[in-house]
C-alpha cells in the first residue's frame, strides 16, 4: 500500500498542499491576497518536480485504478508547465480586476488534480472521478466574476452543458460495464483481445462514451458551449480553459480509445474521422466573420482539437505521437497567444475586439512580432513550430491510409490560415489607433518572451521533444 | 578557394546574421534607417561575394551535387540537414544573391516608413530563397519554400499599393493551398521510401499508379509558383501591389521557383506520370503564352503588363521543361535566368518612374526620351531583352526552348511561336507609349535622368543580359551535365517500365478504385 502511495506522489502532495493553502486562506490577515498564488505555483512546480523524479516505468497502484506511465508523465509535465504559467500570467490581471481572491487559484489547484487524475486513469470509475473533480473546480472559476452577467452566464453554461456531457459518458460507462463485466481498462480490453466481434451494446457505450469525451474536449458537434463559455469568462479562465483542460482531456481521449477499446478500432474509427473534419472545417469557416478575439479563439481551439483528432483517427502509435507532439506545440502557441490578449488594456479596461490590434506593430512592435510569430504558427506555416504539429499529425494519418480526412485537414488550415492571417493584417498592415498601457509587467512579458522564441527556434533542436513525444507514445502501446 | 568552409549554410545564413544586427539598432528613426540600409546593403553584398565562390570552384564536369553538407537532424526520422547544388540550382543560388543587393540599393529611397522591418524582410526572404535552392531533403526544402511566403506577405501588405491587402491574401493563400498538397505527397513519399533525402528519392523508383496523384499534387504546388494559366491570377495583383523590390524578387526569383521544382521533382522522382501529362503541360504552355500576350497588349498599368508578360515567358520555361530535350531543358533553365534578370530590370525600370510621378499608368507618361537619354537605352536594352533579340539573353533562352518543343511537337512549336510575335507586340508598343512621341505633359518636363545609384542597380543587369546573349557558353557548361543525366535518368526509367501511357491510364484508374 505504501508502495502504492508513492506512484501517485505528485497528486497525494497537491490534494494535501492544496488544502493547506485553503486553511491559510481562511485564517490569513487580509492583506495578503496574492500570496495563495504564489503558493499555489510553488505547489504546481512541486509537484511537477515529482512527476519527474518519479518517472520510470509503468506502475499501477489502488488495484488497478491508477497508472503512472510514460504516456502520464508527459502529459502530467504539460499540463502542470501550462497551468503553472497560465497562472503567472494572470496575477495583474486579477490585481487590477479585483478578483484575487485566494480561492481562485486553490480552484484551479484542484481542477489540475483532477487532470492529473485523468491521465492517470486506469478505469472508467477513476476516469469519472477525475473529470468531475476538474469540471467542478472548472464551473466555479468560469463565474467567478459573479457581478458580472457575462461570466455568469458561462459559468451556468457550461455547468449545464457539462453535466449533460458527463451524463451521457456515465450512460456510456455503464452499458460498457454491463456488456463486459469490467471498468478496468485491461479487462476490458481482454474482453475483445481475441478478435471478438464487439456487441452491440458496447458499441454503443462507446459512443456515449465518445460523445461525453467530445464535450469536453470540445469537438464538433459538442462544440456548442465552447464559444459562450471562452467569451463569458474572465481572460485569465479563458487561457486557463484553452491549455490545460485541453491537453488532458485530449489525453484521456487518447487513452481510452487505444487503450480498452484498441482492438475496436474499426468500429471508432469512422467516428473521430467525421469529428476531425467536422472540428476542423467548422473551426477554420465559423471563425472568419469573428470580431471578439476570445471568440476567435474558441473557434481556433475547436479547428486545433480537429487536428489533434486526425492523429487519434489514425489508431496508431505515431498518432499517438503526432497527438502528443501537436498538443505541445499547441499549448506553447495558446499560452503566448493569450499572454498578448491578457495585454490587450487601454486605460485600466481591457479589450477583446479584434480591431483594437490595429497598428500594433509601430506601437508595440516587440509584442506585434510575437503575436505575429503564433499566428503564423498556428495557420502551420514553416519553419514555426505550428508546422511540425501538423506534419506529424498528417504523417501518421498519411501513413493510415487516412487520405481524405488528411485532404480535408489541408485544406481547412487554408481556410483558416485566412483568419489567422487577418490578425496579422490588423497589426501590420493597418494605421494604429490608441496603443495600449505598457508596460507589460515581467510575468507577462517573460511568458510571451518565452513561448515566442520557443515557438519561433523549435527547428533548431525538434529532437527531444519529438523523441520524448515518441517514447510516451510507445508506452501505450507496449506497457 | 575557401577550402572546407561550409559555404552553401553561410551563403544561406548570413543574411540572417545581418537581420540579427538590424533588430539591435536603437536611436531615432532616421539614424535607425541609415543604418538599417548600410547593414542590409553590406551584409547581402557579401552574401553575393561569398556565393562567387561557387561560381569559380564549381566543377563543370559532373552532374553530382556539389558543396554538400550534411548534419542529423532529426535522425529518428531520417530527416537531415542536407545541402549541396548541381547545375540546375547553383544559378539560381547566384541569381538570388545577385538580385537582393540590387533589391536593397532600389529601396534606398523609395521605402521611407518601418526601414528596419522592411529590410530585416528582405534578407530574411534572401535566406529562405537560397536555402530553398540548395536543399536537398524534401522536408528543408519545404520548409524554405513554404517559408518564402511570411516575409512576401508582409512586403507586399506593409509596402505595397492601395490595394496591398487583397494582393497580399491573395498571394499567401493561392500558394498556400498548392503547398499543403505537395506536402501531402511527401508524406506519402516519405512513408514509402523511409527517407525525406532527395537524391535517394530520384533514385527510389514509385509505383506507376501512385505517380500520377503524386505528380497532381507536385502540380498544384508549382503550376501556382510559375505561375501556370489558369492559376496565374495572384501574380498581376500581387505584382502591381508590390514595392518595387518586392516585384523584383518576385518575378526573380520566386517566380522560378515552380521550374525549379519541375527539374528537381516532378521529372526524376515521377518519370512516368511527367511523360503521363506532358501534354497537359503543353497544352496549358500554349494557352498561357497566347492568351496572356493578348492581356498584356490590353493593359494600361506598366507593372500589369510586364506581370502578363512574366506568365507568357514562364509558359516557354513549362513547354522547354517538359520537352525532355537537353535544348529543350536547358532552354527552359536559361530563359528562367534571363528572366530573372531581365523582368527584374524591367520592374526596375518601372520604378524609376514610379519613384519620380508616382504612377504606373502607361497613358500617363510619353516622349521620356528627350529628358532621359540614359534611361530609355536602359529600358530599350531590358525591353528588346524581353522581346528576345539576338545579342540578349532572352534570345538564347527562347531559341533553345523552340529547338527543344520542335523536337518534341511541331504543333506546339509553331502555336508557342506565336508568343514571340506578340511579345515583340506589345513590349514595343508599351516602349513607343513611353519613351518615344511628344513630351507633353508638364510634370514630365522636369523629370531627372538616371542618379548614380540607380546606374549602379542597372549596369550589372544589364552586362549579364549582353554576356548571356553573346557568349551563353559560360553558363549553359554548368548546366550541361546535370540536365543530360536528367534526361538519361528518365530515359532508363521510361525504359524499365516500357509501357504505354494508356496502361499507365488504367493503372491509375485501378488505383483509383483501390484494387
Amino acid at each position: 500500500m505504501a508502495q502504492a502511495y508513492g506512484v501517485a506522489l505528485p497528486e497525494i502532495f497537491l490534494a494535501v498542499v492544496g488544502m493547506a493553502i485553503l486553511l491559510y486562506g481562511a485564517f490569513r490577515k487580509q492583506e495578503d491576497e496574492a500570496a495563495a498564488n504564489w503558493l499555489v505555483m510553488a505547489a504546481l512546480g512541486g509537484a511537477l518536480l515529482l512527476v519527474l523524479y518519479g518517472a520510470g516505468g509503468p506502475a499501477i497502484a489502488f488495484n488497478g485504478l491508477f497508472i503512472a506511465d510514460g504516456y502520464a508523465v508527459f502529459l502530467k509535465v504539460l499540463i502542470l508547465i501550462g497551468a503553472t504559467l497560465a497562472v503567472l500570467m494572470s496575477l495583474d490581471y486579477l490585481d487590477r480586476a479585483f478578483m484575487a481572491r485566494f480561492e481562485f487559484p486553490i480552484l484551479l489547484l484542484y481542477a489540475v488534480l483532477g487532470m492529473l487524475m485523468m491521465v492517470s486513469a486506469n478505469d472508467l470509475i477513476s476516469l469519472y472521478i477525475g473529470l468531475e473533480l476538474q469540471s467542478l473546480a472548472l464551473y466555479v472559476v468560469a463565474a467567478f466574476r459573479r457581478d458580472s452577467l457575462r461570466s455568469t452566464e458561462a459559468g451556468l453554461k457550461y455547468f449545464v452543458l457539462g453535466a449533460l456531457s458527463s451524463g451521457m459518458l456515465l450512460y456510456g460507462a455503464s452499458l460498457i460495464y454491463g456488456f463486459t463485466g469490467a471498468t478496468h481498462f485491461d479487462a476490458i480490453a481482454a474482453a475483445f483481445a481475441d478478435g471478438q466481434q464487439a456487441p452491440i451494446g458496447v458499441v454503443v457505450g462507446l459512443v456515449f462514451l465518445i460523445a461525453g469525451l467530445a464535450f469536453k474536449v470540445s469537438a464538433v458537434p459538442f462544440h456548442m458551449w465552447t464559444p459562450d463559455v471562452y467569451e463569458g469568462a474572465p481572460t485569465p479562465v479563458t487561457a486557463f480553459f484553452a491549455i490545460a483542460p485541453k491537453v488532458a482531456a485530449i489525453g484521456l481521449f487518447v487513452r481510452v480509445m487505444v487503450g480498452p477499446f484498441g482492438d475496436l478500432v474499426a468500429e471508432w474509427q469512422q467516428i473521430i474521422v467525421f469529428i476531425a473534419i467536422a472540428s476542423m472545417v467548422l473551426g477554420a469557416v465559423a471563425a472568419i466573420n469573428q470580431t471578439n478575439i476570445k471568440r476567435l479563439m474558441a473557434y481556433s481551439s475547436i479547428g486545433n482539437i480537429g487536428y489533434a483528432l486526425v492523429g487519434l483517427a489514425a489508431g496508431t502509435e505515431e498518432g499517438v505521437r503526432g497527438v502528443l507532439v501537436y498538443m505541445t506545440i499547441y499549448m506553447v502557441m495558446t499560452l503566448g497567444t493569450f499572454g498578448c490578449i491578457l495585454a490587450m488594456r487601454q486605460k485600466g479596461r481591457m479589450l477583446e475586439g479584434i480591431d483594437d490590434l490595429k497598428g500594433l506593430g509601430r506601437t508595440q512592435p516587440m509584442m506585434a512580432a510575437a503575436f505575429a510569430i503564433f499566428m503564423f504558427s498556428m495557420a502551420g506555416i514553416p519553419p514555426l513550430a505550428g508546422f511540425f504539429g501538423k506534419f506529424y499529425v498528417f504523417m501518421a494519418a498519411v501513413n493510415a491510409g487516412l487520405y481524405v480526412l488528411a485532404v480535408f485537414g489541408v485544406v481547412a488550415s487554408v481556410v483558416a490560415a485566412f483568419y489567422y492571417l487577418r490578425i496579422v493584417k490588423l497589426m501590420y498592415f493597418d494605421a494604429p489607433t490608441e496603443a495600449f498601457d505598457r508596460p507589460l509587467g515581467w510575468k507577462l512579458g517573460s511568458v510571451i518572451a518565452v513561448t515566442g522564441l520557443a515557438i519561433l527556434l523549435f527547428l533548431v533542436l525538434p529532437g527531444p521533444m519529438l523523441h520524448s513525444a515518441g517514447t510516451a507514445a510507445a508506452t501505450l502501446f507496449n506497457g | 578557394m575557401l577550402g572546407d568552409l561550409p559555404i552553401l549554410s553561410l551563403v544561406t545564413f548570413l543574411p540572417l546574421v545581418g537581420a540579427f544586427f538590424i533588430l539591435l539598432i536603437r536611436g531615432d528613426e532616421a539614424v535607425v534607417a541609415r543604418n538599417a540600409r548600410n547593414v542590409a546593403l553590406w551584409t547581402s553584398l557579401i552574401t553575393f561575394l561569398l556565393s562567387l565562390e561557387l561560381w569559380f570552384s564549381f566543377d563543370r564536369g559532373t552532374s553530382n551535387f556539389q558543396f554538400v553538407e550534411r548534419v542529423e537532424w532529426l535522425p529518428e526520422f531520417g530527416i537531415a540537414y542536407h545541402m549541396g547544388v548541381d547545375g540546375i540550382s547553383v544559378l539560381f543560388v547566384l541569381l538570388a544573391t545577385l538580385l537582393t543587393p540590387i533589391c536593397v540599393l532600389a529601396s534606398w529611397d523609395a521605402i521611407r516608413n518601418r526601414v528596419k522591418e522592411y529590410m530585416i524582410a528582405f534578407l530574411a526572404l534572401e535566406t529562405l530563397m537560397v536555402g530553398m535552392f540548395c536543399a536537398l531533403d524534401f522536408v528543408v526544402f519545404y520548409m524554405f519554400f513554404e517559408g518564402v511566403l511570411i516575409p512576401m506577405f508582409l512586403i507586399i501588405g506593409i509596402w505595397g499599393g492601395p490595394g496591398r491587402v487583397y494582393a497580399a491574401f491573395k498571394f499567401f493563400l493561392y500558394t498556400l493551398l498548392g503547398s499543403v498538397l505537395m506536402l501531402l505527397a511527401i508524406l506519402y513519399m516519405y512513408l514509402q521510401a523511409g527517407t525525406t533525402d532527395i537524391p535517394t528519392l530520384m533514385a527510389f523508383g514509385f509505383p506507376e499508379g501512385v505517380q500520377a496523384w503524386l505528380w497532381l499534387a507536385f502540380l498544384a504546388s508549382f503550376a501556382v509558383k510559375v505561375p501556370m494559366w489558369p492559376v496565374h491570377t495572384w501574380l498581376p495583383d500581387a505584382h502591381v501591389e508590390a514595392p518595387t523590390a518586392g516585384s523584383v524578387i518576385l518575378a526573380g526569383v520566386l517566380l522560378k521557383m515552380g521550374g525549379y521544382g519541375f527539374l528537381r521533382f516532378s521529372i526524376p522522382m515521377l518519370p512516368d506520370a511527367s511523360a503521363l501529362f506532358t501534354p497537359l503541360i503543353f497544352t496549358l504552355s500554349i494557352i498561357a503564352v497566347i492568351y496572356t500576350s493578348l492581356v498584356a497588349l490590353a493593359q494600361e498599368d506598366m507593372k500589369k503588363l510586364i506581370a502578363y508578360s512574366s506568365v507568357a515567358h514562364m509558359g516557354f520555361v513549362t513547354a522547354g521543361t517538359f520537352t525532355m530535350t537537353q535544348q529543350g531543358i536547358e532552354g527552359a533553365l536559361f530563359q528562367m535566368l534571363s528572366h530573372g534578370i531581365v523582368s527584374a530590370a524591367l520592374f526596375l525600370c518601372v520604378g524609376v518612374l514610379y519613384d519620380r510621378i508616382h504612377s504606373r499608368e502607361i497613358a500617363r507618361y510619353g516622349g521620356l526620351v528627350h529628358r532621359m537619354p540614359r534611361y530609355a537605352f536602359m529600358f530599350m536594352l531590358f525591353m528588346l531583352a524581353s522581346v528576345g533579340m539576338p545579342g540578349t539573353s532572352g534570345f538564347i533562352g527562347e531559341f533553345l526552348v523552340m529547338v527543344g518543343v520542335f523536337q518534341a511537337n511541331t504543333w506546339v512549336a509553331a502555336l508557342i511561336a506565336t508568343g514571340l510575335i506578340l511579345g515583340a507586340a506589345y513590349m514595343l508598343w508599351l516602349y513607343r507609349r513611353v519613351i518615344f512621341g511628344k513630351l507633353t505633359k508638364s510634370d514630365l518636363m522636369d523629370i531627372l535622368d538616371l542618379n548614380p545609384r540607380e546606374i549602379a542597380i542597372f549596369v550589372p543587369l544589364a552586362v549579364l543580359v549582353m554576356w548571356m546573349g553573346i557568349y551563353p557558353s559560360s553558363f549553359i557548361e554548368i548546366m550541361a551535365p546535370s540536365v543530360s543525366s536528367l534526361i538519361e535518368n528518365f530515359e532508363i526509367a521510361r525504359a524499365e517500365s516500357a509501357r504505354p501511357e494508356l496502361a499507365m491510364i488504367g493503372d491509375f484508374v485501378d488505383w483509383v478504385r483501390g484494387e
